[in-house]
């Protein structure tokens, strides 16, 4: 068999090894960065359109929708569950869920409230009782973790579980007396702005460029691709996935910490219900922006992408007048499409649903 | 220093109820191809996952470059340079071919969690070029085509045990089972070019291919290496008698039996064109077994499906016995005699949950039933008669297809065909594909029956061998179009190479 017969099979069946180029030099010229960019999955166009989508129609309907204090108002009420959604992503990533955040939420929220300057106990630890809030956040995390990865419990089972921990925990510290923040420093990161948005938002925005980071360059990040689509094969690979595991719901955990703290700066002060409504607009965000529940697919800027489609709805609704109740209705509508949207391409692997 | 880079010494291997090895001893020379064939259930697969680490013998004993070994787990055994190439591909779709070449074998390319891409890629670049493949390491993996990932797999297999100073040893767990022809010649050649940096065990139970490949062959059956016989020493007809236990009675292909076609055109195909392929014309005769050859995305599924009805035409006509036909469901092609045996027994052809009877006369029920109503006892012999005349090997007809061989079960969805007593026309994707030697013969003894009882045979060839051997004409398929015609005849059959040269 010559070998002129044969090569040109290798240019027959399939037109994408086009992109190799004889000196495989792996960063080339800035333009083809962004063609790059765009033929990769990690710029989420479907989502990116959808939210433009929406911005347009909002801004039709109403043309409060795309003033500056509006634009600001979706910020204030965005940086929280992007941050949550970015923590989220790991865990959904691996194919686990994590529904805890709303009990770490409150409880972090507790936690930052009692150890800055407030009006019930004497501490005042000033912003490193954010880090401290972060640690719970992990801690809670890791006991959720723990609990799929050691006793094999389903990880929404184990997440209801430290989900009514952390109310629990957040219960006790709150005792019946809310404690009102009276730390300047923590209050002025809600109240106060950079470049007419508040400072919420940029904290929101460096969250989403460190999971971004972490996603595409450490191995923790690249693990929870290989976890999610196809964790015998990762094993096999011996590649322990346990502990990367349990590490995402640690970060998932973090992340929720982060938000308690920064759902007390924004409220000015310690509640159970700090956390109330963040889990559904979470794992909608997440779903929407096209983190597939399956695992393996999506990513950090495609959860905080659905996330900001989920915020612009709401947002709009109410502007509109339409009453909450029926708001409220529309986004479980609107994420039954999502995800019917993006199973669509996959409907028939997946024929038999239960 | 010896020449044996990895070897087994009298290992066996017992299951519940069952000798799988059964003293087995194999030597891997370096820089070797080694063929190791033997039908379904003769070892072959758990030899194969003794020596990738999968098992561990119960006795004997496994050396690896002079020095006794003894694997944990398959991790294990490829950080000491021995890596499995499996049948189901372990790429992951959704991550980059760079990543998985070096999946949990990164080393240095990751430093303190992190990823140096650059050199990541660039290792994997290198591993991809010495195998010739041309596939880019940062696509991601699932917009790669079967064979190509299959580069990859390959390429990851050569990256295992990077670092130690022996050439690694590579088992390839039947690689060309799911090829295409063509694709499997380009694996011939990159297995000649992993010669020269490694050892390569070859697993097939296709003759010619072990044949073509291999350096050296071993040959299992029942639990034992029965024979081990360098290329030269063998050919087809004594590899058939050490592997089944018997003599080929005629030619494998029962080529003897090879009647030339009958004169009256059974199916007229002209300027045919749908989804995949174009402007298709050929004549099939009665009594004549009409092989298609292409390569994946040749057309040529999209092309037998369509001639059943099951895919839409745009354009061109087909007549059957002289009348013009349309179909617009499998169903009416049924009711005009025209009998499908998909590629994809498992999903399409057979029902595995059902008896052998059900499956049998699932398409033509009406052979079975008097009026509105399904006759049993009728049912029954009918069912009765097919097993014995095919030789299917079920205790009875109230079997689950589940529970029967892959050639068996092939059998059984061939007599549901045969059934029909109007039978013109019998398409056949891939009909011996995963089958044993044995029962490969049988099916190709039954296609030469049914020629000679003037069906007509379209068929989708599973290898070159096959479509050549068993056809009275060869059409070969490029890019949805024809673009090849070649008549064959015992003693006259077409060059496998000229063939080929119009597939690709």
């Amino acid at each position: 068999m010559s070998q002129h017969t044969v090569a040109p099979q290798s240019r027959s069946d399939g037109g994408s090894a086009a992109g190799r180029t004889e000196t495989p030099t792996p960063d080339a010229g800035g333009l083809s960065v962004v063609r790059r960019a765009l033929r990769v999955e990690s710029v989420p166009l479907p989502a990116l359109g959808a939210l433009a989508l929406v911005v347009v129609l909002f801004s039709i309907a109403n043309s409060r929708f795309l003033t500056m204090a509006n634009v600001r108002a979706l910020a204030d009420q965005s940086a929280i569950p992007v941050v949550l959604a970015v923590g989220m992503t790991f865990v959904i990533l691996m194919g686990s869920i994590d529904l805890s955040v709303e009990g770490v939420v409150a409880a972090t929220s507790m936690v930052t409230a009692l150890l800055v300057a407030n009006n019930r106990t004497h501490e005042n630890f000033g912003l490193f009782a954010v880090v401290v809030s972060i640690a719970v956040g992990a801690a809670l995390g890791s006991i959720a973790g723990f609990s799929v990865t050691r006793l094999r419990i389903p990880s929404f089972l184990a997440t209801i579980g430290t989900w009514q921990i952390g109310l629990g925990v957040a219960q006790t510290l709150f005792a019946g007396r809310p404690p009102v923040v009276q730390d300047q420093d923590l209050r002025s990161w809600a109240l106060k702005t950079w470049l007419g948005v508040p400072r919420l938002a940029f904290v929101a925005l460096v969250v989403v460029l460190i999971g971004l980071w972490v996603q595409n360059m450490t191995r923790f990040g690249r693990y929870a691709y290989v976890i999610g689509g196809g964790e015998d094969i990762a094993r096999l690979s011996g590649i322990n996935v346990k502990r990367f595991r349990t590490l995402a719901f640690a970060a998932a955990g973090a992340c929720a910490g982060l938000a308690g703290a920064m759902a007390t700066a924004r409220s000015g002060q310690g509640a159970v219900a700090n956390g109330n409504g963040y889990l559904f607009l979470t794992i909608a965000g997440v779903v929407i922006g096209g983190t597939l529940l399956t695992g393996g697919r999506g990513g950090v800027v495609h959860s905080a992408i659905g996330v900001l489609i989920m915020v612009s709805i709401t947002n709009g609704l109410i502007l509109m007048g339409v009453s909450p109740y029926i708001s409220q209705s529309v986004q479980g509508v609107i994420v039954v499409l999502a995800v019917t949207a993006t199973l669509w391409r996959h409907r028939e692997r997946l024929r038999v649903v239960k | 220093m010896s020449d044996v880079a990895y070897s087994v010494q009298g290992v066996s291997k017992q299951f519940v109820g069952t000798r799988a090895l059964d003293d087995v001893s194999v030597e891997i020379r370096r820089h070797e191809v080694v063929g190791l064939i033997g039908e379904n259930g003769a070892g072959k697969s758990t030899l194969l996952k003794i020596l990738s680490g999968i098992y561990q013998p119960d006795s004997g004993t496994v050396t690896l470059h002079g020095q006794p070994v003894k694997f944990r787990n398959i991790a294990h055994a490829m950080k000491q340079g021995v890596a499995m190439v499996f049948q189901e591909q372990s790429l992951l779709p959704n991550i980059s071919v760079a990543e998985n070449i070096y999946l949990g074998n990164e080393r240095d390319a990751v430093k303190q969690g992190v990823f140096r891409w650059p050199l990541l890629r660039k290792r994997a670049a290198e591993k991809l070029d010495a195998i010739g493949s041309q596939v880019s390491p940062r696509t991601r993996t699932e917009q790669l085509s079967f064979a190509k990932r299959q580069m990859v797999e390959i390429a990851k297999a050569m990256a295992t045990g990077e670092g130690s100073h022996h050439d690694p040893v590579i088992l390839l767990d039947e690689p060309t089972s799911v090829l295409e022809a063509a694709e499997i010649q380009r694996l011939y050649e990159v297995i000649h070019e992993l010669k020269k940096r490694a050892s390569v065990v070859f697993v097939s139970h296709r003759m010619e291919e072990v044949l073509e490949v291999c350096d050296r062959v071993y040959i299992m059956r029942d639990g034992k290496v029965v024979a081990e016989r360098t290329k030269d020493e063998i050919d087809v007809p004594e590899l058939f008698r050490l592997m089944v236990g018997r003599d080929l009675s005629d030619s494998y292909y029962a080529e003897n039996e090879q009647e030339a076609r009958r004169d009256d055109v059974r199916m007229r195909v002209s300027g045919l064109s749908g989804r995949g392929f174009t402007d298709v014309s050929f004549d099939l005769h009665a009594g004549e077994v009409l092989t298609l050859l292409g390569v994946q995305d040749s057309g040529r599924e999209d092309l037998a499906r369509a001639l059943f009805g099951a895919a839409a035409t745009t354009a061109g006509t087909v007549t059957l016995d002289g009348k013009a036909v349309r179909f617009r469901s499998p169903a009416h092609a049924v009711k005009a005699g025209i009998g499908y045996i998909p590629g994809e027994r498992k999903t399409e052809g057979a029902l595995l949950g059902m008896s052998v009877e059900e499956n049998m006369t699932l398409a033509h029920t009406d052979q079975v039933m008097k009026g509105p109503v399904l006759v049993h006892s009728v049912e029954r012999k009918t069912v009765d008669e097919w097993i014995s005349k095919l030789r299917i090997k079920t205790p009875s007809g109230k079997t689950s297809m589940a529970s029967l061989s892959g050639g068996n079960q092939q059998k059984v969805v061939l007599a549901k065909w045969l059934l029909d007593p109007n039978l013109r026309v019998l398409i056949l994707d891939t009909p011996t594909r995963g089958l044993d030697i044995g029962a490969k013969a049988d099916v190709y003894a039954l296609v030469r029956q049914l020629a000679r009882n003037g069906i007509s045979v379209l068929l989708l060839a599973d290898s070159l061998e096959e479509g050549i051997a068993m056809s009275h004409r060869v059409i070969t398929m490029k890019d949805g179009r024809v673009s090849g015609e070649f008549d064959s005849a015992p003693g006259a059959r077409p060059e496998r190479t000229d063939v080929l040269e119009r597939m690709v």
